[in-house]
Order: structure tokens, then C-alpha cells, then sequence
């Protein structure tokens, strides 16, 4: 018999209208294979919203409610209710929505969710800006980079403000666990998943999804790039469980940004001059997050 | 008019339930991966990695791509470790 390392249970039907090396596309096939078949997803506008199929089709194998663009944490906390009132506990409700489905338009929802501790996993995976509608900026959009909307024709029109830490925002809500996972790394991945699936309450997961039209790079390199993000700390693994930090992957090495920058067209305008200082806050970013590592066994939720 | 005392009262919901996997994606592709089992070590790379579960393992536990739903988008190509798999134009 054949060994996996991740659950070799399929969710995800095959005959999905994905573009070809879709992250988002892997993300959600490793995220059902750690909930398993007793899962309702709720998916937004998004991407994933659509590459289903047209009507009547279906790319999951599990119960499937697509909702308005800014309602997922509304949605996953109407579907626990109703679970609830119908007494079926051992389901696991999951909103499975974008960056600009969760960072911008539908953060009011997700913070009522979590305020209320629905019990509910919440995640986001985050191709940095709006794909489904010809990538237009979000929040979560990386400084520097271009997008439709930040067209980096002259200088100064890139993406000129920092990507929103929703990990931070989630965790000042004193949620109970939040994590980071990357696609380039599925045990780490399904590990998370599993461990947000076996606590009660509102969860977060925040998964680094890269997108072959929409960061300008060739279908082949997605796990390459999904990689490199974590490789060079520019998109660090990190869970946060009852307010204390653990860092899951720390390259001994990091690699320099420069290396994950120049793989992708959307930064081929960047000079040199803006590449050290994107290496200047990635570094400080991380710093940060090491002090937190350290400071928060002690002071769980530290500074919240 | 119409009351509704229950969830049970309420107007039914437009259902897809048509697995995506009856239509083919077989057309996307421009190049088509072919698998050369000689020095497969059975690490399951390529199936993890495949954004379309477009790979199974059949039941001597060797790699298979389904051609019918692959889209040619390389990544196992890539991220296998003893370059088993190569892309080849598709005709
Ligand atoms: C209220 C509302 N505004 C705008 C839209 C149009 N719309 C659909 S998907 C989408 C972008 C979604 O971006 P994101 O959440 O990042 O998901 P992605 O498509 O990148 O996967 C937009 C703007 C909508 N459906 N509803
Ligand atoms: S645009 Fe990007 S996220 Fe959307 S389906 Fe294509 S690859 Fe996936
Ligand atoms: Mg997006």
C-alpha cells in the first residue's frame, strides 16, 4: 500500500476552473483533507467562488453555501447557530474566503465572528490581491507591487502602503488559535488545519497562496515561490494558540528578497534602492516576531 | 401572506450537485506531462502538489497522471526530485 504524508482522502473533484498552478487551488485540497467529509465550507466572492464550474456543477465533495462578497463570518456563524438548533455537533463549519474578501470587505463580519467566539474556522487564502476580478490591489497586496489598480507606470504609482497583518487583527481579538501556512509546505499545512479543527471557538488560518496570472510568473513555480516566501521570511509560519507565539519554520539561512522579488513580473520595476528596503522591513518584521516568540510564554497576548 | 413558522417553510435554495470532474480540462493544456516510472522513489510529490488532483497512485503504488483533467501546468514536472517527469508539446 502506498504512503502518504498528508491524508490521501480527495475532497476536491478534479474538472475545476482553476486557472493551471493555482495556489488557492492547493490550498483548499490540503484544508479538506485535514477536516475531512463532516466539513460545511462557505465561500464567498472569490475565485473559488466561481472555479467550481458553472451551475450545476460542483468542485467539492462537501456541503458548499456561496454567500455575498463581505458575509463569511457572518455565514460560518449563522451555519454553526443552525447546526447547533439541529443538534449535528460534530460538524465543522469553515469560511474559506480571499485576501479582499477577508482584509478589506468582509473584516467587520470576521471580527464580529471572533468577538462572539463563534465556533467556527475562518480561513483566508491570501493571493494578495483581487484575482477573480483582474487583479485589483488589496490590502494584503505586498508594498511595491504592481496590480491593475497600482500600475507602476511612473514611480510612486506601485502599491506604496505595507500588506495588513490580519494574524495581528485576529489575535487582538484573543482568538483562540491562529496560524499561518503556506501551500509549499503541506505537512506544516495539515498539521495547523488538524490543530485549528480540534479546538472549540472562533479559528483563523492564514494561507500564502501564490497565482501564476496575477503575480506575472509561469504556472511550473508556484510550490517554488510558496517556498521562497517562507525561505526568505517574507510570509513566516508562526501559530499563535491561547495568545503564545511559536515560530514553525525558521530558515537557518534566510534567503535575501531579492531572490523571491525577481521570480515574479509584478516587481520587475522595483530598483535596487527599494529591494534593500523591502529586505529592511522583512527583517523587522521578523525581529518582531522572534520578540514575540520569546516575550509572549510568559505574557500571553502581550501589548493586547 | 405567506408566514413562516419553521426553516422548513422557507423557499428552497438552487442546488449545484454535478461533480466538476465530468468535464474534461483535458483542452487546456499546451504541453502534457509524461511520467517515466524508471526512477520513481514513490515520495508522492507530484500527487501532493497538483493543484487539479489530476495524479493518483494506482495499486502498485506508482504515480499516474490523468490526462483528462491534467492542465499541463508543469509543477510536478518541476518538483519531482529525480526528474521522472517531462513536459512534451502537446500536438
Ligand atoms: C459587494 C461586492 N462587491 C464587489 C464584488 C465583485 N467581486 C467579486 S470577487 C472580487 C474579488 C475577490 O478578491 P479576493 O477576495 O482577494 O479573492 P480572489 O478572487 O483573489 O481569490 C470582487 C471585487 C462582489 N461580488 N460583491
Ligand atoms: S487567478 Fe490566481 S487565484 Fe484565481 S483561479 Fe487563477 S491562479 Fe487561482
Ligand atoms: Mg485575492
Amino acid at each position: 500500500m502506498p504512503r502518504f504524508s498528508i491524508p490521501e482522502q480527495e475532497l476536491v473533484y478534479s474538472g475545476h476552473v482553476a486557472c493551471p498552478g493555482c495556489g488557492g487551488g492547493l490550498a483548499i485540497r490540503y484544508m479538506l483533507k485535514a477536516l475531512g467529509p463532516r466539513t460545511i465550507v462557505s465561500i464567498p466572492a472569490c475565485c473559488w467562488a466561481i472555479t467550481s464550474g458553472p451551475f450545476p456543477r460542483t468542485a467539492l465533495k462537501v456541503p458548499t453555501l456561496d454567500t455575498a462578497f463581505e458575509t463569511t463570518g457572518a455565514s460560518i456563524s449563522g451555519l454553526r447557530a443552525a447546526l447547533d438548533a439541529l443538534g449535528m455537533k460534530d460538524i465543522t463549519v469553515v469560511g474559506y474566503a480571499g485576501d479582499g474578501g477577508t482584509a478589506d470587505i468582509g473584516i467587520q463580519a470576521l471580527s464580529g465572528m471572533i468577538e462572539r467566539n463563534t465556533d467556527a474556522i475562518y480561513f483566508m487564502y491570501d493571493n494578495e490581491a483581487y484575482m477573480n476580478t483582474g487583479i485589483q490591489r488589496s490590502s494584503a497586496t505586498p508594498f511595491g507591487a504592481w496590480t491593475t489598480t497600482t500600475p507602476a507606470d511612473m514611480d510612486g504609482t506601485w502599491k506604496t502602503e505595507p500588506k495588513k497583518s490580519m494574524m495581528a487583527i485576529v489575535v487582538a481579538h484573543k482568538i483562540p488559535y491562529a496560524a499561518t501556512v503556506s501551500i509549499g509546505f503541506p505537512e506544516d499545512f495539515v498539521r495547523k488545519v488538524e490543530r485549528a479543527k480540534s479546538i472549540k471557538g472562533s479559528r483563523f488560518i492564514h494561507a500564502f497562496c501564490p497565482c501564476p496570472p496575477g503575480w506575472k510568473y509561469s504556472p511550473e513555480n508556484t510550490i517554488k515561490l510558496a517556498k521562497l516566501g517562507v525561505n526568505t521570511n517574507v510570509f513566516p509560519l508562526y501559530e499563535v494558540e491561547n495568545g503564545v507565539y511559536k515560530i514553525t519554520m525558521k530558515p537557518s539561512k534566510p534567503r535575501p528578497v531579492k531572490e523571491y522579488l525577481g521570480t515574479q513580473g509584478r516587481f520587475k520595476h522595483l530598483t535596487d534602492e527599494m529591494i534593500a528596503q523591502i529586505q529592511e522591513r522583512t527583517d523587522k518584521t521578523w525581529n518582531n516576531l522572534l520578540a514575540l516568540e520569546g516575550f509572549s510564554k510568559e505574557h500571553p497576548y502581550c501589548g493586547l | 401572506m405567506k408566514t413562516y413558522k419553521t426553516y422548513a417553510d422557507l423557499p428552497g435554495a438552487p442546488i449545484a450537485d454535478v461533480p466538476s470532474q465530468e468535464e474534461s480540462t483535458a483542452g487546456w493544456r499546451t504541453t502534457r506531462p509524461v511520467l517515466d516510472p524508471k526512477n520513481c522513489t514513490k515520495c508522492y510529490l507530484c500527487w501532493k502538489y497538483c493543484p487539479d488532483t489530476a495524479i493518483s497512485v494506482n495499486d502498485e503504488g506508482w504515480p499516474v497522471i490523468r490526462y483528462e483533467h491534467c492542465k499541463g501546468c508543469g509543477i510536478c514536472a518541476t518538483e519531482c526530485p529525480k526528474e521522472c517527469i517531462v513536459m512534451e508539446k502537446e500536438v
